[in-house]
C-alpha cells in the first residue's frame, strides 16, 4: 500500500482578528511521491494550508487549530518549525525575503549550520542541493545579484539541502518572468520525478498544474470544494471561473464549447487537446 | 488638453553605471491606442516606458510627450498627461488610508476640495474600493493595493495611462478586475499602454505590440501577428497563450494570423 505522507483530518484554523477560519474541516491525504497542486483565489486558504503543513502555523504565525494534521510522521504543531524542516521543505512567493548571507553557499549552509550538523555532511548536502536545482558554480555569487528564478532555485536548494522527504511551495513563480518561471517549474519536476519528493504547490498557472500534477485540490472560503486529477477537475470548472476564482486551461475552455471536435473528450493540455481534435 | 501623441526619436539610455538599457528606439504612440511592451527581464522595457513619463530622461535622442520635450520638463509636468502605475504597489502607495491616496494626486493638480471629494467617492465607486476608504492601505492585501495604486492615478484623469505588471500576483477575479478597467480607459479613449509577461492579456486586450530584447525594439506590430512570429518568439523566449499554439499546430489559424483568444477560435472552427 502507498504510503501516506500527509494526513489532515477535519482541519480548522481561526486567526485571531478575523470572523471567519481561514480552513474550514479540510481532509486532505497525500501519498508519497505525489505532486499535488493547490488552487484557489486569494483569501481561498491556500497559505495557510501551506503553513500548516510546514508548520509555520501555529508555531510561528499563532492561530486556534482544531482537528488532526500528520506530516511525514509528525504533528507539526508539536515540534519546533527547523526541525520540521528536515522533513518538510518550504518555498515562498518572494525569494528575496529568504535571502540573508552574502554568497550563495552561505546561504544554503544556514540551515544545517543552525541545526548543528557535521561539516562534511554540510558540503556534501550543499553540493548536492545546488546541483539539483542547477546552481553548481554559483556558490560565490551574491544572492542578491542573480535572477529571480535563480533566486527563487537557491530558496529551493535551501530547502533541499535539508533533505526533506516534502517539499512546500507556496506561489512560487508569482514574481518571476517567463523564464524564470520556467526555471522554478523544470526544477520543481525534477526534484518530483527523479528524486521523488513529494511536492505541494499553491500555484495561479494553471496550465502547468495540468500538466504536472497528479492530484488537484480547490479550496474556496476555506473549504475544499473539489479534489481529483486535472482531468477530473478543470473541466467542471469552466462556467464556474468567476465563482472559484481559478481559470481553467484555455484548451479546456474550447473543448468544453466545440464538444463535437474532441470526442466528448475534455483536454487540459496542449498534447492532449492536439491529439483529441478531429479535423 | 485632451490628445497626447508620445513620440521617441533614437531613444537611449544608459545608466550612470555604464548599462545600456534602450539602444536607438523610434516610436510614435498616438491618443487612444491600447498598447502592449514585452521582453524578458533585462530587456529594456521598463527603462523605455519610464522615459512616456520623464521618470527617465534620453541620454541620446529625444522624447516627446505631446508638445513638451521631457528633457525640458519634470515629471511633475509631464504627470499630468502621463500617469504611471507600478508594478508593485509598495513603491506608490505612502498615504495613512485609502482616502488620502485617491485624494493625493488630486490636490497636487490643484482641484477644489469639493471637487476632490466628488471624485474620490466615485473612483471608489469604479473600483469597489468604498468599503476600505478609511483604512491603511497596508491593511489591505496585495490585489487590492495593486486596485489603489491603479486608481490613484486615474483619478487624475491622464491621457496616458502606463500600467506596469498589472496582473503579476493577481488571482482570477484581479485579472478580470484590471481587464475590465483597461476596457472602460480604451472606450473613454485614453492611451494604455501595458508593460506585461501575461500573454492572453497582450493577445485579448492590446491591438499593437513592442517586443524588446536586448535593448532594441525588435517587433511592432499586432499581437496575431506576434503569435504567428516564430523568429521573433523564439529570439525572445516569449510563449503564445496556449489558444494560439493549440489552433496553429491542428492548423485552424492562417499561417502568419495566430488565432488570440478562445472566442476567436471558436468562431474559426
Amino acid at each position: 500500500m502507498p504510503e501516506v505522507v500527509i494526513d489532515i483530518k477535519d482541519l480548522k484554523v481561526q486567526y485571531a482578528d478575523t470572523d471567519t477560519p481561514a480552513l474550514n474541516g479540510i481532509n486532505l491525504s497525500v501519498e508519497k511521491g505525489e505532486f499535488v497542486g493547490i488552487l484557489g483565489s486569494h483569501g481561498a486558504g491556500k497559505t495557510t494550508l501551506c503553513l500548516s503543513i510546514n508548520g509555520i502555523v501555529p508555531n510561528m504565525i499563532t492561530a486556534d487549530m482544531y482537528g488532526s494534521i500528520q506530516v511525514a510522521g509528525e504533528v507539526p504543531p508539536k515540534i519546533p518549525v527547523r526541525e520540521l524542516a528536515t522533513k518538510v521543505g518550504s518555498v515562498f512567493d518572494n525569494p528575496e525575503f529568504q535571502m540573508s548571507q552574502l554568497s550563495v553557499f552561505e546561504e544554503v549552509a544556514l540551515g544545517l549550520q543552525n541545526l548543528g550538523v557535521d561539516k562534511e555532511i554540510i558540503l556534501d548536502n550543499i553540493g548536492g542541493a545546488l546541483e539539483m536545482v542547477g546552481l553548481k558554480g554559483f556558490e560565490e555569487r551574491s544572492p542578491f545579484e542573480i535572477s529571480g528564478g535563480q533566486q527563487q532555485r537557491l530558496a529551493m536548494a535551501s530547502a533541499l539541502s535539508m533533505k526533506p522527504e516534502i517539499l512546500v511551495l507556496d506561489e512560487p513563480t508569482s514574481n518571476l518572468d517567463p523564464i524564470g518561471k520556467e526555471e522554478v517549474f523544470t526544477v520543481t519536476r525534477k526534484i518530483n520525478q527523479e528524486e521523488g519528493l513529494t511536492v505541494v504547490i499553491a500555484e495561479h498557472e494553471v496550465e502547468v498544474i495540468a500538466e504536472f500534477a497528479d492530484k488537484v485540490v480547490l479550496l474556496e472560503n476555506g473549504e475544499i470544494t473539489k479534489m481529483g486529477t486535472p482531468n477530473d477537475v478543470f473541466p467542471d470548472l469552466v462556467n464556474k471561473q468567476s465563482d472559484s476564482g481559478v481559470r481553467v486551461p484555455q484548451v479546456t475552455e474550447f473543448a468544453s464549447k466545440a464538444p463535437n471536435k474532441f470526442q466528448g473528450s475534455y483536454p487540459v493540455t496542449l498534447d492532449q487537446a492536439v491529439e483529441s481534435y478531429k479535423k | 488638453m485632451n490628445s497626447t501623441t508620445i513620440v521617441c526619436n533614437s531613444l537611449g539610455h544608459t545608466y550612470p553605471n555604464g548599462v545600456q538599457a534602450v539602444s536607438g528606439v523610434n516610436v510614435s504612440i498616438t491618443q487612444g491606442e491600447v498598447i502592449s511592451v514585452v521582453g524578458q527581464n533585462g530587456s529594456g522595457k521598463t527603462t523605455l516606458v519610464k522615459h512616456f513619463n520623464g521618470l527617465l530622461k534620453p541620454t541620446d535622442g529625444n522624447v516627446m510627450v505631446g508638445e513638451l520635450d521631457t528633457l525640458e520638463h519634470s515629471v511633475g509636468v509631464l504627470a499630468q498627461q502621463v500617469g504611471y502605475v507600478f508594478q508593485n504597489p509598495n513603491h506608490q502607495i505612502f498615504a495613512a488610508s485609502v482616502w488620502d491616496e485617491l485624494s493625493f494626486g488630486l490636490k497636487n493638480i490643484g482641484l477644489e476640495e469639493e471637487m476632490i471629494e466628488k471624485k474620490v467617492k466615485q473612483i471608489a465607486e469604479e473600483f469597489s474600493l468604498t468599503e476600505y476608504l478609511d483604512l491603511n492601505p497596508y491593511r489591505l492585501g496585495f490585489s487590492l493595493r495593486k486596485t489603489v495604486g491603479m486608481a490613484s492615478i486615474i483619478a487624475m484623469e491622464p491621457n496616458v495611462i502606463i500600467l506596469d505588471e498589472p496582473t503579476t500576483g493577481q488571482d482570477f477575479l484581479g485579472v478580470k478586475n484590471i481587464r475590465d478597467s483597461i476596457h472602460n480607459l480604451k472606450k473613454e479613449g485614453k492611451t494604455v499602454v501595458v508593460v506585461s509577461h501575461d500573454m492572453p492579456l497582450v493577445a485579448e486586450e492590446t491591438d499593437r505590440v513592442l517586443v524588446m530584447c536586448d535593448t532594441e525594439l525588435i517587433f511592432d506590430d499586432s499581437p496575431s501577428k506576434l503569435f504567428a512570429n516564430n523568429e521573433v518568439l523564439d529570439k525572445t523566449n516569449l510563449k503564445p497563450p496556449q489558444i494560439s499554439s493549440f489552433t496553429t499546430s491542428v492548423g485552424i489559424s492562417k499561417s502568419n494570423n495566430a488565432i488570440l483568444s478562445v472566442d476567436d477560435a471558436l468562431k474559426a472552427v
